[in-house]
């Protein structure tokens, strides 16, 4: 990927800044959260909370599938690819989708290497619970980061974890001093040119989502007052009781996620949230975040 | 002073351009927030998304009364989308210019592309151009002065007070669009800095959302 394309692709995840990214598994679905104000549709055949319940071998979605929703949407389209498998993301990119999430939510197919993006036209987006793994994907070739947080749980607090996380790193590598910035990227499997570029602009250089067990509009509006440039919204949506209201009231809270009344208002009268799933519940062998390196 | 309307999209990189131009700008929020504006700005983003945002809290017809009083208006790509009169397969949503537009003309990201025009009226020397997922303008009205044609659709258009361009300045180290729409907001926008700033970066629009302004 020249230098230009990366840049142009830096620049698509921009123009969603303070949006919504839904998880669809149909027409019908993509059709109502681009009528909620979603910036971009994910495209996959279940949900994260249904991976997780089903179990098996999850792997990239059916491209009739995501090809059905391409046509029904003008919004951009996103569809994942597993963790390594750079021959998926080369049948999304032949599709010309708009951006390929390289996921831990399906099982990954490398244990050593994840994708190298460099050689691609299409942007990746990429998840990361901390500052190495994040810089690391950037290095990577990924043009937009998000939090893994833990997908299908309708839990935020792993989300919150990865975030606080992330903007703490940065915090340190802004304070110390140049010398001990070698000694801090070796420990955290920063590529130090990476570390220099967070020093200089006091943030990841690329944008941020939140991803991962978010499920109502306060989760939203807290990750966002985390300092996240926007979110994910996977099946937090879908697998409530009124996904259209649900939608529009994440949308709302998102891009008014510094005015509580605002947040209050989108709270009210949504019906009942996705179920939730306790974190320490979940064997460890499940949690899907800790998928990838 | 010029506002940025803040609902989603690229917001901060137009207020990174108007500070480089020593322009005073303010972030659009509610209908209260555009009170004393000469000029608005609608950037880019998913006009779907703005357009339901709008609606929501009212700030559509706040905008109209505002251009009713003279506050001029530019929309870039998805804000020109919401300013046409007619957009392809859609209902309107402002209709302050008239014009036809149709959403994401040229394909899917990979149809994303930078090029370069002159356009005598905004520049001397040519521009540079920034298009991502971007419309077409296929047509426009009597009374709408076309700034930019490309092969067969219009790439900027204008009346005295509205303007519309599919492609992103605000992308570019380039300020003479955002220098254009200052004076004809009846603002001084001087000569400083030069139109292509140096010292402007892909990511100049990171210094807007720097950690430390995180809690």
């Amino acid at each position: 990927m020249d230098t230009k394309r990366y840049e142009l692709n830096v620049q698509l995840a921009q123009m969603l800044k303070g949006g919504v990214i839904m998880d669809v598994t149909n027409v019908e679905q993509a059709k109502i959260a681009e009528d909620a104000g979603a910036v971009a549709v994910m495209a996959l055949e279940r949900v994260p909370s249904d991976i997780r319940a089903q179990g098996g071998v999850a792997r990239m979605s059916d491209p009739t599938m995501i090809a059905e929703i391409k046509r029904a949407v003008s919004v951009p389209v996103m569809a994942k690819a597993r963790i390594g498998h750079f021959v998926e993301a080369q049948v999304l990119e032949a599709m010309n989708i708009d951006y390929i999430d390289e996921s831990e939510v399906l099982t990954p197919a490398d244990e050593e290497c994840h994708i190298d993006k460099t050689k691609f036209a299409i942007p990746f987006v990429c998840g990361a619970r901390n500052l190495g793994e994040a810089l690391r994907r950037i290095a990577e070739g990924a043009a937009m980061i998000r939090t893994k947080g833990e997908a299908g749980t309708g839990n935020v607090v792993e989300a919150v974890r990865h975030m606080r996380t992330m903007n703490r790193e940065i915090r340190q590598l802004l304070s110390m001093p140049l010398e001990e910035v070698t000694g801090y990227a070796k420990a955290n499997g920063i590529p130090y040119e990476q570390a220099l570029k967070v020093r200089e602009l006091g943030r990841l250089p690329v944008v941020n989502f939140a991803a991962g067990g978010l499920a109502t509009p306060a989760d939203a509006a807290l990750m966002m007052q985390l300092g996240c440039d926007g979110v994910f919204v996977g099946s937090g949506i879908f697998k409530s009781a009124d996904p259209a209201k649900r939608a529009r009231a994440i949308v709302k809270a998102t891009a008014y996620f510094r005015d509580p009344l605002k947040i209050l208002e989108a709270s009210m009268d949504l019906g009942e949230a996705m179920p939730g799933l306790e974190i320490s519940a979940i064997p460890e062998n499940q949690l899907l975040a800790g998928r990838g390196w | 002073m010029i506002g940025v309307l803040d609902l989603q999209g690229d917001v901060v990189e137009h207020l990174d351009h108007l500070e480089r131009l020593g322009v005073v700008a303010r972030r659009v929020k509610e209908p209260s927030h555009l009170h004393d504006l000469k000029g608005l700005i609608i950037p880019g983003g998913e006009s779907t998304c703005l357009a339901r945002l709008l609606m929501i809290f009212g700030i559509d017809a706040a905008i109209l009364e505002a251009y009713e009083r003279g506050v001029k208006i530019w929309g870039t790509c998805a804000g020109a989308i919401l300013l046409a009169t007619q957009i392809v397969g859609e209902k309107r949503y402002l209709g302050l210019i008239d014009m036809e537009i149709e959403r994401n003309s040229f394909g899917s990201q990979l149809d994303s592309f930078t090029t370069a025009a002159s356009i005598p009226k905004v520049s001397s020397e040519p521009v540079p151009l920034t298009f991502i997922r971007a419309p077409k303008i296929r047509s426009v009205g009597t009374g709408v002065e076309i700034l930019l044609q490309i092969d067969d659709y219009i790439a900027a258009a204008e009346t005295a007070g509205i303007l519309a361009t599919v492609f992103h300045p605000e992308l570019t180290n380039n300020l003479a669009f955002h220098r254009y729409f200052s004076r004809k907001c009846g603002l001084a926008a001087g000569e400083s800095p030069p139109l292509a700033d140096p010292t402007w970066t892909p990511t100049s629009w990171t210094r807007h959302s720097r950690v430390t302004s995180a809690v």
